[in-house]
């Protein structure tokens, strides 16, 4: 909302020092949020002229241009070469004698526009001879500024060639522009930010709305307000004011000092019907709605809209109704209005109207609310209906335009003036007046609460001891509940005022749970082994799962749909994380980095065949434990995982040696070493067809028992290609929950034994297929006990052993609590031997 | 070496002439201070001080001296013996030191030459700076909780007062999960929660609820779909905004620096009443900067929204208003972030280009 301060000195007692700068520190301090400072943007010369010649020159373009001279007084060409300014002026609505308004070379108009002399038309142009459109001072229809119309003979007979007419037409005043908070709907006029104001400054505050209004009668034009269909147990309308002005020329311009304020709060000046509606509300937070009388049908009524009812508003478009629609209607039952949201084209006011009916009415804010969504309409008036009108101001605003159209369009007001008035009054409430000490940690006095109460409105009935009763102003249905009370007495002696003082649990806190610990682990001990983390969003495209080569009745493909997705190609939540980290690895290979190795935690969705709707039950109380559970059960299962993927060269060559690509097995190992850094040794499991691998390079991981912590592996060669991938991309994707969960018991150590170790070394034949994991485990169970570790050192294909036969070599490390003897040490190897050759059918080399 | 027996002089053998031995002597020094290499010392060592060399011919002939001339002998040639024997190893230490020099500069390596085998990993600095803020939390006594990213609609909204038709719904940009009715939402904040939290626990509550939430706002310079928060929430008895004003100027010095401290400035929130808007000192210029860039000249930059718990949040969540208040506040990590270092584009902070990440490294 934009309040211009010279119609703020109007409503508020503002000191004549006070700059627009000053009004914005004092309404933030009582809560409206500056939203910045306009106007005040223009730098003179600006000064009054005379004309005194003007010749008309046609141009080839078919315009015709005068060459004028103007006396600016003192200033200008005058000064500088002893003559009269010369300009070039496009309008034609002024002549010789005229008082004009004349921007001089070195001005600055609002916009930033900077005025030279310039070359135009054959000519030199000094400055300018300036239109009201120019000057931000409204819409001017017919050319420039001539002084004797915008001011009124009289004044202008006054003035002087060469007066500063910035000062003359109060064009160096600010305009101050604030955030209207929801609860805040009365500072969405003049008169509740100088309500503010006054509050913040304990200046007095000059009610607009204190105005002579006629007494409602039996006269005026028939309204009846019926609702078949409330929400919430509210009418939609519980005030309806009707008013007539007859005989108005709705094509009289609307004055100069309205179409300047409309145009400083950022409204268009259109027609004085419209405008002086607007300004109203502007003025006193009422919308207005003007209908052209003879459009009506010989009264008015409300009710709500029917199934399949059509409505076409004012902006051309036919709108389906909602049986919760409000309408206004005219006799013959025909709509006139979506109540509180916009009106008709066929009752709207035009050129040729000459009688015009003033609404101004109440509506529900919950009705205005739900139609203005419905309809994805929102208008200066459903923002003022739905944060809540004034419901007292109602009659002095249709009063107020009655005055000025009456006074700018010449008509004449009806004596019948109609005033529908249903309103329930809301009951007081009790308050206790050591509340706000209580909730705030700052003593406020008795006195001060109640002075602060009565200074917003309320009206304060004091009882026995802290208790009293409040009545809140109407103008602040937002005031319900003691807390409401305590804000308004906080920020009336500023909220500056507070004390600091650092609260104490009183027992101490648990510090990160083992899952935030280990989830913290996760990611450092990826990134300790040269992976970046990286955090993407979680939108996937639906054809993703496809390009990820999943099959039909992967569980991977059920995800959850978002209704309003940003982009429709990216329409449902990732199941993996490797559904988006995998575009975040493109997208480092395009901007040219050859070498990525990528990793991200977070969350993924694990989609339902047959997902339940969570219930919405009403706020302000617990919902039963029933309904409870059904909100957390119908919540998808989102589960924690840590996804990677790396392509090029996984360590660099250079003057120290050749570069090695990243290939599986680094995958595999940074898996591992994910495990091992939270206590988990985690197994390797050959795995096959587990999409988006490659068949043959894709391992489990899995724990112990068995459970399978996730896969690791190069891509797919197909899902390289449908994703734009480097070849050989590799990837992996582990539950971090499930780490979590497996991970966590303390570890028992053994007593380290300080005798020597002996090693021995054995190689194994065994066909291609057999995973190395196989021979390994074999080597282990048979060497028992004293086996301390086995390393696999070389891996031999070639001629001394059979095709389609590798051989492996393991150095196996023993150490016991005693020193081994050498018969010892190849007992053990025998042993271990004969194990791996029963299992998987090796044969010692 | 005995020379013919011509005339022989039982009493003093030629070996022992004392000129022969200082000879001796002479010979094995300059030959000692002459061995350029410890090759060549060594290859001195049989002639001077082998069986053979002229000392260790006239030692061996101090045997067959009268008794009486013995000691003189065996003094003189023992002297005359330690003597070449420390000449030599005086001049192997010389030697061995020559050596080592020489054999360590002919190992020197440029250590200058750039060795980036393996690539530099980093984390990504919205986690760094979530840890941070976590970890100054848990010093204060607090513990962290966590929730679901898909929520249910009655936790995002209903439950914190914002309900079907207050105007903070519509504003509030949401993604909604299809079908309509599912009464599923992306959570446009992490306030559902500190409503779990409440729903579980009895109070005292400190805890803070860090984690990813969605608006439908489209990627540009400051605004991002998805992006992360940290709610607080303190539910106790005696609890007032004073305490709210203190963990938060408690907060910003640990985070920000020492001295730092919040304004609290009136707004409105649905959960919260009384509501306040947090700003906090600049911690670049503390305000003493009319041109700062990050505070725009004003001293105070804008951290989030904060207020004492709403009545009706609390009821909601089935806790006695009349028994316990509380206060919450909410503060986003990308605009921390961006502040803090000096960010100019939240591109950088949501494509996931490793550059980004490196620059912070693993501690921020
Ligand atoms: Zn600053």
């Amino acid at each position: 909302m934009r309040a211009p301060v010279s119609w703020l000195r109007e409503l508020a007692d503002v000191p004549k020092d006070a700059t627009g700068l000053d009004i914005a520190a004092d309404l933030v301090r009582v809560g409206l949020e500056e939203e910045g400072l306009h106007g005040g943007d223009i730098a003179g010369p600006l000064v009054v002229g005379r004309v005194l010649t003007v010749e008309p020159e046609p141009q080839k373009n078919g315009k015709t241009i005068n060459w004028c001279t103007v006396d600016v007084g003192e200033h200008g060409q005058r000064v500088s070469e002893g003559k009269a300014q010369e300009i070039v002026c496009g309008a034609h609505n002024f002549g010789p004698g005229d008082l004009v308004v004349v921007v001089l070379p070195g001005g600055v108009l609002p916009g930033g526009f900077e005025i030279s002399a310039r070359k135009t038309y054959g000519h030199v142009s000094n400055g300018m001879i300036c239109s009201a459109a120019e000057l931000a001072l409204g819409e001017d229809h017919d050319g420039i500024i001539v002084l004797s119309e915008l001011l009124g003979a009289e004044a202008a007979a006054e003035l002087a060639p060469g007066e500063d007419a910035i000062a003359l037409l109060g064009l160096g005043d600010e305009v101050v522009e604030v955030n209207v908070t929801p609860d805040r709907g009365y500072c969405f006029s003049l008169r509740g930010i100088a309500r503010e104001y006054a509050l913040s400054t304990g200046r007095e505050f000059r009610d607009p709305a204190h105005l002579d209004v006629a007494e409602p009668n039996d006269d005026g034009y028939a309204v009846t307000l019926a609702d078949d269909g409330p929400l919430e147990g509210r009418d939609g309308c519980d005030r309806y004011v009707a008013r007539i002005v007859r005989g108005v020329d709705t094509t009289a311009t609307t004055p100069q000092w309205m179409q300047k304020r409309l145009t400083q709060v950022g409204m268009r000046p259109i027609s004085l019907a419209v405008d002086v509606t607007n300004y109203v509300m502007m003025l006193l937070g009422q919308p207005l709605h003007a209908f052209d009388l003879d459009t009506l049908s010989g009264s008015i009524g409300t009710r709500r809209a029917r199934a399949g009812e059509k409505f076409t508003t004012l902006d051309d478009a036919e709108r389906a109704l909602d049986p919760e629609d409000l309408l206004i209607v005219d006799g013959s039952d025909t709509p006139l209005a979506i109540a509180g949201v916009m009106g008709g084209e066929s009752s709207e006011v035009s050129d040729s109207t000459t009688n015009v009916l003033i609404e101004a009415a109440h509506f529900d804010p919950v009705t205005v609310a739900r139609s203005s969504r419905r309809h994805r309409l929102i208008t200066e008036a459903s923002k003022r209906f739905e944060r809540g009108v004034d419901p007292a101001v109602t009659a002095a605003a249709a009063q107020l335009a009655v005055d000025l159209l009456v006074e700018h369009g010449g008509g004449t007001a009806d004596t019948g003036v109609t005033d529908v008035d249903h309103r329930v009054p809301s009951p007081p409430f009790t308050f206790d007046v050591t509340l706000p000490t209580r909730y705030v940690g700052l003593d406020y006095s008795r006195d001060e609460v109640l002075a602060t109460l009565q200074a917003i409105g309320c009206e304060v009935e004091e009882r026995d001891g802290d208790l009293v009763s409040v009545l809140a102003a109407p103008w602040r249905p937002d005031l319900t509940d003691g807390p409401e009370l305590v804000e308004e007495v906080a920020r009336v002696r500023g909220f500056d005022q507070i004390p600091s003082v650092l609260p104490q649990p009183k027992s101490a806190g648990r510090g990160l749970t083992h899952g935030q610990r280990v989830r913290r682990t996760v990611a450092n001990t990826l990134a300790h082994q040269g992976l970046v983390e990286v955090l993407t969003n979680p939108f996937v495209a639906e054809g993703r799962f496809d390009e990820l080569g999943y099959a039909a009745d992967d569980a991977r493909r059920l995800s959850v749909r978002i209704a309003n997705p940003l982009s429709d190609e990216a329409p449902l939540m990732r199941t993996s994380i490797l559904d988006t980290l995998l575009d975040a690895l493109r997208r480092n290979v395009s901007r040219g980095a050859r070498d990525v190795a990528l990793y991200e935690l977070g969350l993924v969705t694990v989609g339902s065949s047959s997902p339940q709707a969570a219930p919405v039950p009403a706020a302000n109380a617990r919902p039963d434990d029933a309904t409870l559970s059904q909100i957390m059960t119908a919540v998808p299962t989102q589960p924690r995982h840590v996804a990677f993927a790396a392509a090029g060269d996984v360590e660099r060559g250079g003057p120290w040696g050749p570069a090695r690509r990243v290939e599986a097995a680094d995958a595999v190992e940074w898996a591992r070493t994910v495990g091992r850094a939270v206590g988990l040794d985690l197994a390797v499991v050959a795995a096959r067809d587990r999409a988006p691998f490659h068949p043959g390079r894709c391992a489990a991981l899995t724990l112990p028992d068995g459970t399978v912590v996730g896969h690791v592996g190069e891509l797919h060669p197909k899902v390289v290609a449908a994703l734009d991938l480097p070849d050989a991309t590799v990837a992996g994707e582990l539950d971090v929950d499930v780490l979590v969960a497996a991970s966590g018991t303390p570890v028992q150590a053994t007593q380290l034994s300080t005798f020597p170790s002996a090693h021995t070394d054995v190689a194994l034949v065994v066909d291609e297929v057999t995973p190395a994991a196989e021979v390994e485990s074999a080597l282990r169970r048979g060497a028992g006990e004293t086996l301390e570790s086995v390393t696999l050192f070389d891996i031999y294909r070639g001629d001394q052993i059979d095709d389609g036969k590798k051989s492996l070599a393991y150095r196996l490390t023993f150490r016991a609590d005693r020193t081994l003897k050498t018969g010892e040490v190849s007992a053990l190897r025998n042993s271990a031997v004969a194990s791996a050759v029963s299992a998987v059918g090796a044969v010692q080399r | 070496m005995s020379g013919p027996n011509t005339n022989y002089d039982p009493v003093e053998p030629a070996a022992l002439d004392p000129r022969t031995i200082d000879e001796a002597v002479a010979s094995a020094l300059s030959a000692v201070a002459e061995a350029g290499s410890l090759e060549e010392l060594k290859a001195l060592r049989p002639t001077h001080t082998g069986d053979r060399s002229p000392l260790a011919l006239a030692n061996r002939e101090i045997g067959a001296l009268p008794p009486s001339a013995k000691a003189e002998a065996g003094k003189r040639v023992g002297q005359a013996r330690g003597r070449v024997s420390q000449a030599f190893a005086a001049r192997q230490v010389e030697l061995e030191a020559e050596r080592d020099e020489r054999v360590l500069a002919q190992e020197t390596q440029d250590l200058t030459v750039r060795v980036a085998r393996r690539p530099v990993g980093a984390r990504h600095p919205v986690s760094l700076v979530s840890e941070r803020v976590e970890d100054i939390f848990v010093s204060m006594g607090w513990e962290i909780a966590e929730g679901p990213e898909i929520e249910s609609e009655w936790l995002n909204f209903d439950a914190l007062n914002i309900g079907p038709d207050h105007p903070a719904r519509q504003e509030a940009d949401t993604f909604y999960v299809a079908p309509t009715g599912s009464g599923l939402v992306l959570r446009t904040h992490t306030s559902p929660v500190q409503v779990r939290t409440m729903l579980d626990r009895e109070p005292p509550i400190y805890v803070l609820c860090p984690g990813k939430t969605f608006r439908t706002d489209d990627l540009d310079a400051t605004h991002t779909p998805v992006f992360h928060q940290f709610e607080g929430l303190v539910v106790a008895e005696g609890i007032t905004m004073a305490h709210l004003r203190g963990t938060l100027d408690a907060f910003v010095q640990r985070l920000f620096g020492d001295g730092i401290v919040t304004r609290l400035r009136p707004n409105y929130f649905p959960f919260t009443e009384p509501s306040a808007e947090i700003d906090c000192q600049c911690w670049i210029c503390r305000g003493q900067d009319p041109s700062c860039r990050s505070c725009g000249g004003t001293g105070w930059i804008e951290l989030g929204g904060s207020g004492m718990v709403n009545r009706r949040v609390l009821r909601s969540a089935g806790i006695d208003p009349d028994r316990y208040t509380g206060f919450a506040f909410g503060l986003g990590i990308e605009r921390s972030l961006m502040l803090r270092h000096g960010i100019g584009d939240m591109h950088d902070i949501v494509e996931g280009d490793v550059r980004f990440s490196r620059q912070f490294g693993m501690e921020i």
